[in-house]
C-alpha cells in the first residue's frame, strides 16, 4: 500500500513552521480558513471551499491590501492543504469507523 | 497565471531547465511545472513526494486506476487542467481512452469494476461535500474494495483535492492536447519526483 502520512506530515509542517513570507499565524489562519479578515478572508474561503470561483480581483484585492506575491503564494497554498487535510482526515475516520464493527 | 512570481520569478537553474525544455520539445512549460519548481523548498519539493506515493507508490490499484481516480476528482472539483492532464496519463497507462472518457461521463455505466466504481463514487462525494461518512464507505467496501485500497484511494484524492485548488486559484493556462500527451508519456516514464 502507498503510504503518504509521514509525507502529508512534511508538508503541513513545513507551510505552517517553516521560514516564510507570510507570518506564522497568517499561513494557519490561511490553513484553517478562520480569523481572517477582508479583503484576504475571501480569497481563502474560495479557495478552500471552491477554488473555480477565485477571480482576477479576488488576488488583485490581497495584492492592494498590502499582501506581497510571495506572501499571497504561500496563503493559498496553505488554505489549498488545509481543505484537503480536512478532508482527508475525515474519509479517513469514516473508514476507521465502518471497518471497526 | 494570476501571479506573477509564478511564470517568472524562479532561480536561475529552473530558468535554465525551462529554457532547456523549450528548446528539445518545443513547447513551453506548463504551468504546473511552474508551479512545483517556484519556491520549491516550500511547496513544490515537499508535495512532490506526497503526489509521488500517491500516484507511482506500491498499491493494488494500477497506475492507470490512479490516475483516472485523479481526472474524475479533478472533474467533480471542475478543474479543467488536471482533468486533460490526468485523463490523457490514464489513457495511455490503459491504452485504452474510451473507458476514461466513459467514466467521467457517466461513472454508473463506465466499463470499470464494482471496487474501482464505488471508490470513485466516494471520492467524487468528498470533493463535492467536503466530508463521506461511514455507511459511505461501507458501501464501498461491500463492493469489494479492500481497506488499503480506499486508503490509497484516499491518498490520491489528497494529492488533487490540494492540486486542483491550486491550479484554479492560480489559474493554470490549458495548453493544446498535444502538450496533454507529451506530459502524459513523461509522468508515465518518469512519475512526479
Amino acid at each position: 500500500m502507498s503510504n503518504i502520512g509521514e509525507a502529508r506530515k512534511v508538508v503541513v509542517a513545513r507551510i505552517l513552521e517553516g521560514e516564510g513570507h507570510a507570518s506564522h499565524a497568517q499561513r494557519k489562519a490561511a490553513f484553517d480558513n478562520a480569523g481572517l479578515v477582508e479583503p484576504l478572508r475571501t480569497m481563502v474561503d474560495k479557495v478552500a471551499r471552491s477554488a473555480r470561483t477565485v477571480t482576477d480581483q479576488d488576488v488583485a484585492a490581497a495584492r492592494a491590501s498590502g499582501l506581497s506575491e510571495d506572501q499571497i503564494f504561500e496563503l493559498i497554498v496553505c488554505a489549498a492543504i488545509g481543505q484537503a487535510v480536512r478532508q482527508d482526515d475525515a474519509a479517513r475516520a469514516a473508514l476507521e469507523a465502518a471497518t471497526k464493527e | 497565471m494570476r501571479l506573477a512570481i509564478l511564470d517568472d520569478g524562479h532561480g536561475f537553474g529552473a530558468k535554465v531547465m525551462f529554457a532547456m525544455i523549450r528548446l528539445f520539445s518545443g513547447q513551453r512549460v506548463v504551468d504546473a511545472v511552474k508551479l512545483v519548481m517556484y519556491r520549491p523548498d516550500f511547496y513544490g519539493g515537499p508535495m512532490k513526494q506526497v503526489t509521488h506515493e500517491a500516484m507511482r507508490g506500491p498499491s493494488a490499484w494500477s497506475i492507470g486506476d490512479r490516475e483516472l481516480m485523479a481526472a474524475f476528482v479533478s472533474k467533480v472539483n471542475g478543474t479543467e487542467f488536471c482533468i486533460k492532464a490526468h485523463s490523457a496519463v490514464a489513457e495511455r497507462a490503459y491504452g485504452d481512452g474510451g473507458r476514461v472518457s466513459a467514466t467521467l461521463a457517466d461513472v454508473d455505466s463506465a466499463p470499470i469494476g464494482e471496487p474501482l466504481r464505488a471508490t470513485l463514487k466516494m471520492l467524487a462525494k468528498l470533493a463535492r461535500e467536503g466530508s463521506v461518512d461511514a455507511n459511505d464507505m461501507r458501501v464501498v467496501l461491500a463492493a469489494g474494495t479492500s481497506r488499503t485500497q480506499i486508503e490509497d484511494a484516499l491518498a490520491v484524492s489528497f494529492a488533487f483535492n490540494v492540486t486542483d485548488r491550486l491550479a484554479d486559484a492560480f489559474a493554470f493556462a490549458v495548453p493544446g492536447p498535444k502538450v496533454f500527451q507529451a506530459g502524459a508519456k513523461f509522468l508515465l516514464s518518469r512519475g512526479y519526483r
